[in-house]
């Protein structure tokens, strides 16, 4: 196990041609192989409207997907995060019904995200449980109370200028939605990589003891990382409850699942101590395109789930097998 | 002794459950009758067959949320099979849930062992895709009441001594387990290797070949309990037992079974499934909306963990604080 067990730096200095075997350059290779098949095989597919609408596939699932990311860097996890996105959801519909306007309902569905995450961070960080089990139970927590206050009914009537989140475009083609993805990558990639914050992230995922060692408040940093996903998981469930202008208790059901999937895709360990955000946001071009090739060959939305799943383990298991069969 | 005892988690959840019936029949007196007793045994067999094999994982430091999946998944194969032949008898379609179960769960195992991914990445893909899989053999559609011969919905409902097979087989499997567990090496093995792989690596104990054990043990657990549902339900489709698994994790948790492994006891998973199922049956009797259910099983979890996380702690002088938890 000594060659899996080896841990690399999230990015050394390296030379153009280590740089061409990256899993970043191979995951560009496979979403642009996927662009190529999928605009043989559907005659719909190249088309500007139809590709924006294809950006709605990853939009929301990969906002979280980054904070999810620094999470996942920093050796936790977070399974409760579609769950948060229909507690957020119910409160901002709750609110809806109490006649509030867009502001507050913005306002409130991030309040909602941020005090989950809270809940999460303060479970983890004070308590000192396992992230796997917590998330485990406030992912029927949250969800379970959004149950209670719903039943089988649903919100409606969201205000027009709160469907903008979901359903505006800011130029032609260019959704409110896909900005908004690209200003959040860009904010993340810069705190991961680029500020002393980022580093503390990494030091705690490849070393948590040696981090605190080394005068890295970890407890601390791990809280904020919760928080940073609890409130992206606001942020998600605002443009979701804005794009499908309702709210009911299963909203999100099974996202935790495909937002790991998306980590993991783009190249984090799930052990923790390494990863890049480009990664990341090339595994969402690559999901996004995926489950929209499958949409428009008539493929069941659950079939596509075996592919997400298989591309879960595969994704793990084929580096693993490559070593194996190397080592030999 | 007798205070060690008395202590346990075990003797807890004895007296919790009682304070509970006790709180439950100071308003609803049938609720206590012996026959509805035995309904709620029964009703909570599936979770108490599916927690023993959950321990089990959980032992080794592993988690399986493939469980459900995995019980949807045969459950469908054998209505599909009895709808194909009905005429099979009882103890093929036994062997086939039992067969396909345990394969399922071997996977699991072997991704695990050989591949060295992390059990919760390998089982929440398997879990997806097992459904999946349910959805393309089926293409969607139920296998009715009507379709299933009539022996195949018999057999969990044949009652013996007042209890239906269902339950006798709960029973069966928690003193074959006691006994597995406490009595046998590989039973043994389950402990060490979650309780201190180095130290259970040098005893002569292969970690990952344990870990494949309880996942295989899951598996079969599972696949049994699989036909089970489905006849007792006598209707199979897609979404059956959905986040069931969670209940099964809630039930470990709740009997004391400690996640970092290594700690739990067939005993403490029974009751943790009993618990969870007496709430599960009193909310409809004191008038609580079913909806209510999810957010209980969330709430049992947290509070469960961080019980056994203040039990847990090691009760020497803390010299240098941990910095990460063990995960």
């Amino acid at each position: 196990m000594s060659t899996t067990d080896r841990f690399v730096p999230d990015r050394l200095q390296s030379p153009l041609e280590q740089r061409l075997k990256s899993w970043e350059t191979l995951l560009l290779l496979v979403a642009i192989g996927i662009f190529i098949a999928n605009s043989f095989a559907s005659p719909y597919f190249l088309n500007a409207w139809n590709l924006s609408d294809a950006t709605f596939n990853f939009t929301e699932k990969a906002m979280i997907a980054f904070a999810m990311a620094l999470l996942i860097i920093s050796g936790e996890i977070d399974l409760s995060v579609a769950s948060i996105i229909a507690l957020a959801s119910t409160a901002m519909g709750a609110a809806v019904q109490l006649g509030f306007g867009t502001p507050a309902l913005v306002f409130i569905g991030l309040g909602v995200g941020l005090i989950c995450g809270a809940f999460n961070g303060v479970l983890v960080t004070r308590f000192g449980l396992p992230s796997i089990v917590v998330t485990i139970g406030t992912m029927s927590l949250f969800r379970g109370i959004s149950f209670i206050v719903l039943g089988d009914q649903a919100f409606k009537g969201y205000p027009a200028s709160f469907s903008w989140f979901g359903q505006g475009y800011v130029w032609w083609v260019i959704s409110f939605e896909l900005v908004l993805f690209a200003i959040i990558a860009v904010i993340y990639g810069v705190l991961l990589h680029k500020t002393n914050f980022g580093r503390t992230v990494y030091a705690i995922g490849n070393n948590a003891t040696g981090a605190m060692f080394s005068g890295i408040r970890v407890q601390r940093v791990k809280f904020i990382l919760f928080l940073l996903t609890g409130l992206m998981s606001g942020v998600a469930a605002i443009c979701l409850t804005a794009r499908l202008g309702s709210t009911r208790p299963s909203i999100a059901t099974g996202w935790e699942l495909e937002i790991v999937t998306m980590v993991v895709l783009g190249g984090v360990s799930i052990l923790g101590g390494s990863g890049t955000i480009v990664g990341v946001v090339i595994a969402a071009f690559v999901m996004g395109l995926v489950t929209f090739g499958l949409g428009l060959l008539n493929v069941p939305g659950i079939v596509m789930s075996i592919v997400i799943g298989a591309l879960l383990i595969g994704v793990i298991a084929l580096p693993r097998l490559w070593s194996m069969w190397r080592t030999r | 002794m007798l205070k060690r005892v008395l202590t346990s988690r075990e003797a807890l959840l004895v007296g919790a459950i009682v304070l509970l019936l006790a709180l439950i029949s100071s308003r609803f007196p049938s609720f206590v009758a012996p026959g509805n007793l035995t309904n709620v045994f029964n009703d909570t067999s599936p979770l108490i067959l599916l927690a023993i094999g959950q321990m089990i994982v959980i032992l080794t430091k592993c988690i399986d949320l493939s469980v459900a999946a995995n019980l949807a998944l045969t459950g469908m194969v054998v209505s599909m099979v009895n709808v194909a032949a009905p005429d099979l008898p009882i103890v093929v379609i036994l062997i086939i849930a039992v067969g396909l179960g345990t394969i399922l769960g071997m996977i699991n195992g072997i991704l695990v062992w050989k591949l060295a991914i992390p059990p919760i990445v390998v089982t929440l893909g398997t879990m997806t895709i097992f459904r999946g899989i349910i959805f393309v053999i089926s293409d969607g559609k139920w296998v009715n009441s009507h379709e299933m011969s009539p022996a195949f919905k018999a057999f969990p409902r044949a009652e013996l001594l007042g209890l239906p097979v269902l339950g006798w087989i709960a029973i069966i499997a928690v003193i074959a387990f006691t006994i597995v567990m406490t009595r046998t090496t590989l039973g043994r093995a389950f402990y060490a290797a979650g309780g201190n792989p180095h130290a259970a690596t040098y005893a002569g104990i292969n970690v990952g070949k344990t870990q494949f054990w309880a996942f295989t043990i899951s598996g079969a657990l599972a696949g049994l309990t699989g036909y089970l549902w489905v006849s007792r339900f006598a209707v199979s489709y897609v979404d059956i037992a959905g986040g069931f698994e969670l209940d099964v994790v809630a039930a470990c948790v709740i009997g004391g079974v400690s996640i970092m492994g290594g700690i739990g006891t067939v005993a403490g998973a029974l009751l943790g499934a009993l618990f969870l199922g007496i709430i599960k049956n009193a909310l409809p009797v004191v008038d609580i909306s079913p909806f209510w259910q999810l957010a209980i099983s969330g709430g049992a979890i947290i509070i469960a963990v961080a019980l056994n996380a203040q039990a847990n702690r090691e009760k020497g002088r803390i010299i240098l604080k941990r910095a990460e938890q063990a995960t």
